[in-house]
């Protein structure tokens, strides 16, 4: 390592990962609000608001990403939806995360049984509290796995942005990359980089995962 | 507003990118196969060694945005004096990447297996290689199919990766539709259909094969 360079690319490479972390955040925020916001949509059980949910998971589950964010930056503005690129990523990584999230919040409502939920209608509950304080807590302890498991795959996916220009870490390091005619050392240091981040993540969320889950799922009866 | 003249007179490039697509997915999941199965045999009867070297391969491979890893194999082979087609280096990277998933698809379909088939085989003096070769991989692959086919869906849309280093393939040649028609509206969400319309005949397909294998 030459430390010109790093005096140099520091700067931009470091801005880089501050924006890879913003669209990650920001990306999973907005595709978990709307996954939970559609499997809500779904609990209402009316068939042809299904069918468009359902269409819709299908259709972005369905395509790659790197074509769905192509149609929202380059072929929203036909519809008037005019993003730059930095927005579009997030808007791009919200969506296609979204529709993973919606499965996955749907298997978490069907893991509750159903018997809670009586036990809760029969005391007087109101919906709203029995959704609060049985249904989500009863269902994050089951897809806890699923959802960190889904949010690490996201980390990966950032990646793609860099081909809307976003300026994220890989933006930046490609960049370098054609400016120090050092290509494959700095996609080699990127591809390293990247693989202790999520195994970081990966390991991190697993440790995070055992207290929450020890805690949350111990079975009436017997003391946690 | 749409066009569908344009479309219409673009359809012929974007079906023929929608067989290249088809084709590197397919080599790039044969590839896989192969890989790992290896690697599956290899870290449950290499010894320490070879479970070491297995799941490092398994980490890094599912670890690596598989974009760097195909411009890491791009820019890597070149350098160790091997000169290969951008085509070649993304089937590479495809397979690479979708072996590593693989081997833990088989993983867990050997676990599937009963132990008491490969000691009934050992008693009868099957050699390993044998046992692996005629009871415990055809039998994984059968328990794996549907996880192979949503693995070929995965490695389907991830192939639109491979735009980047040049290949003409569906998202490629409808970017550069989109650029000589300024349509990119409509050649976008027709190569979206076409993905869609692959990976719904996918999935029906592996229905299908999982109908028939369990009867057989």
């Amino acid at each position: 390592m030459d430390m010109d360079l790093i005096s140099r690319y520091g700067p931009s490479l470091l801005s880089g990962f501050g924006m890879t972390v913003l669209c990650w955040a920001s990306g999973t925020a907005l595709g978990i609000v709307i996954g939970f916001v559609i499997a809500l949509l779904q609990r209402l059980g009316w068939a042809p608001l299904n069918a468009v949910l359902r269409a819709y998971i299908e259709v972005v589950r369905g395509t790659p990403f790197l074509v769905q964010l192509f149609l929202l930056y380059y072929g929203g503005p036909s519809f008037g939806l005019q993003l730059e690129a930095t927005s579009a990523g997030i808007v791009g990584l919200g969506i296609y995360g979204s529709a993973y999230f919606a499965e996955i919040f749907r298997g978490g409502f069907l893991a509750v049984p159903r018997g809670y939920v009586e036990a809760a209608e029969s005391l007087g509950m109101p919906p709203g509290a029995i959704l609060r304080r049985i249904v989500m807590p009863t269902m994050l302890v089951q897809i806890l796995p699923t959802l960190v498991n889904m949010m690490i795959i996201l980390t990966k996916e950032t990646v793609v942005l860099s081909l809307l220009t976003v300026p994220e870490l890989m933006y930046e390091a490609q960049t370098m990359a054609a400016e120090t005619f050092a290509s494959f050392e700095t996609i080699f240091v990127m591809a390293v980089f990247y693989w202790l981040l999520v195994e970081v993540l990966s390991r991190l969320a697993r440790r995070v995962e055992a207290r929450l889950t020890h805690y949350l799922s111990a079975k009436p009866g017997t003391t946690a | 507003m749409m066009s569908f003249t344009v479309l219409a007179n673009n359809l012929p490039f974007l079906l023929k990118g929608a067989g290249m697509t088809i084709a590197v997915s397919l080599a790039g999941i044969l590839l896989g196969q192969i890989i790992g199965a290896l690697t599956c045999v290899m870290r449950l009867s290499g010894g320490r060694a070879g479970d070491l070297v297995g799941a490092v391969y398994v980490s890094f491979f599912r670890g690596v945005p598989l974009l760097i890893q195909l411009l890491l194999i791009y820019y890597m082979l070149p350098l160790i004096g091997i000169n290969v087609p951008p085509l070649v280096a993304a089937i590479a990277a495809l397979g690479l990447a979708s072996g590593a998933y693989v081997s833990e698809i088989y993983r867990g379909a050997l676990n599937a297996i009963p132990h008491g088939q490969s000691e009934a085989a050992l008693a009868l003096g099957f050699s390993e290689s044998r046992i692996w070769r005629r009871i415990l991989l055809p039998q994984a692959f059968r328990i794996s199919i549907p996880a192979l086919v949503n693995e070929l869906i995965l490695l389907l849309k991830a192939s639109s990766l491979i735009s980047v280093v040049g290949v003409a393939e569906l998202t490629r040649v409808s970017q550069t539709a989109a650029a000589t028609t300024y349509r990119h509206l409509e050649m976008y969400a027709m190569a979206g259909l076409i993905y869609l319309v692959i990976n719904g005949c996918l999935a029906l397909l592996g229905s299908y094969a999982e109908r028939r294998l369990k009867t057989a």
